[in-house]
């Protein structure tokens, strides 16, 4: 059984029809406390930085994923939530993560268009049962004006370009994070969750 | 490489999907469920759900829509039209909408645009704006006019002034409607598109139009527009969206080919 982290933040309704769609059960939960029996803990958002730890730690969010990642079940960070498992972020003022990855948030330089938005490619930079039958250079679609800059070059599964080269997958153990929003990738995102569902 | 997007656009009345030329007259292209589910499995990059529908019984039923189709696509879907207040916005998003699309609400309420970035994110709060081109003033600069209520009423406000302080209450994207293209498929007014894109740093999408495929180049490139919506060319099937994607790829445009 699948929990997504409801705290406030972001449309979790698309994550989890992508998951029932891909057959796996799958439920929305504003109660941390219902993640003990969850097999898989999903961590999505589309809000700012501060406000989203905000949230969380305000409904005891920190702590239940530190929890849930103690005992090796899978976790996995979707936009912010990826943003969120690193140390910290600059975004409106300076902001510290749950610090589950080395690293930190920047905002994209000035040159490009900011928010990043629209299909972007991958470049895979290590192997990762995530990516089991997701092609290089496959597409996803982004969105999001800050990007993670992560410390352990072994963390970062993939980097994407969009003005510079920055980590759009990272894993640590059984913790994944993704920039970009497979739930809303077609084909490769369905992969990639799917892949996610039936790690244990 | 960021790829350009293609978005099909659809106006729905009373829970079909209709074309308008010039932002009037309504003819019937389809079941917008089932348009919809086309588009995905084309490799749609994005969809576009605009609601002209007036009575509030035509709104459940496009609420009713955006719940149906956002079970059954895996792309983004955004919905505009008629959105007033903030929990419309509210209600647009929770039914399933990744972002909405606000218009002539901003123009009364310019704060709602502000209100609404804090609380969900800039990144779901698109701006529209229907522009019509001002006659010519001797300057040598084209302007444009920001007009309301589906095309019909102007503001006096000038669309560049407008979009500037869009973005600043933090609008995450720009549509670009002209008036003046809308429906003619002559093209893109690639001017506006250039004007907007040297004026602001959000991504924008040209729409009102599209009739070919080089249209479509041209506002990607010449118009540096991120993204192309068009309406009539796809329900009517002149062209589908990989020969678009294939014209603008043999050219050298990034686009992202999909196969289901």
């Amino acid at each position: 059984m699948i929990a997504i982290a409801d705290y406030g933040m972001g449309n979790l309704r698309s994550v989890e029809k992508a998951f029932q769609f891909l057959g796996h059960e799958a439920f929305i939960t504003d109660d941390p406390e219902r993640t003990k029996g969850a097999s898989h803990l999903v961590l999505p958002g589309d809000a700012a930085f501060g406000d989203a730890m905000r949230n969380l730690r305000a409904a005891g969010w920190d702590q239940a994923i530190d929890d849930h990642v103690a005992t090796g079940r899978p976790f996995l960070g979707i936009c912010v939530g990826l943003q969120l498992m690193f140390g910290a972020s600059e975004e409106m003022g300076e902001h510290k993560g749950l610090d589950l990855l080395a690293g930190r948030c920047r905002r994209f330089p000035a040159a490009e268009r900011v928010p990043h938005i629209g299909w972007n490619q991958i470049s895979i930079q290590q192997p990762c049962v995530l990516l089991d039958g997701v092609d290089e250079g496959s597409f996803f679609y982004f969105v999001h004006s800050y990007y993670v800059e992560a410390d352990v070059a072994e963390e970062s599964v993939a980097v994407t370009d969009y003005g510079l080269s920055y980590t759009s997958i990272a894993t640590r153990d059984n913790m994944y994070g993704v920039q970009f929003h497979p739930e809303k990738s077609q084909k490769a995102g369905l992969r990639l969750l799917a892949n996610f569902a039936e790690l244990n | 490489m960021l790829a350009k997007r293609i978005i099909p656009c659809l106006d729905v009345k009373n829970g079909r999907n209709v074309r308008g030329v010039k932002f009037s007259a309504d003819i019937d292209a389809g079941d917008p469920v089932e348009l919809a589910s086309r588009y995905d499995a084309e490799g749609a990059d994005e969809l576009v759900f605009y609601d002209i529908t007036a009575s509030s019984d035509g709104r459940d039923i496009v609420m009713d829509l955006v719940q149906q189709v956002s079970e059954r696509i895996f792309i983004p879907l955004c919905v505009g039209g008629g959105i007033r207040t903030y929990d419309d916005i509210r209600a647009i998003l929770k039914g399933g909408a990744d972002k909405v699309s606000l218009n002539s609400a901003p123009v009364a309420t310019p704060e709602l645009v502000t209100q609404a970035a804090e609380s969900f994110g800039s990144q779901c709060i698109v701006c529209a704006i229907d522009a019509l081109r001002r006659p010519e003033d001797g300057s040598g600069k084209p302007s444009w006019e920001i007009y309301i209520n589906g095309g019909r009423k102007a503001t006096g406000i000038d669309a560049l002034d407008w979009v500037d302080e869009l973005v600043d209450r933090g609008a995450g994207e720009l549509v670009l409607n002209s008036i003046d293209a809308d429906g003619t498929r002559e093209g893109y007014d690639l001017e506006l598109n250039r004007a907007v894109a040297e004026r602001v740093d959000v991504p924008l999408v040209a729409s009102g139009g599209a009739g070919t495929t080089q249209h479509i180049y041209d506002v990607l490139t010449e118009g540096k527009a991120s993204a192309a919506l068009a309406a009539s060319i796809f329900h009517f099937e002149v062209y589908s969206i990989p020969e678009v994607k294939t014209y603008l790829s043999d050219r050298g445009v990034i686009v992202r080919h999909y196969s289901p």
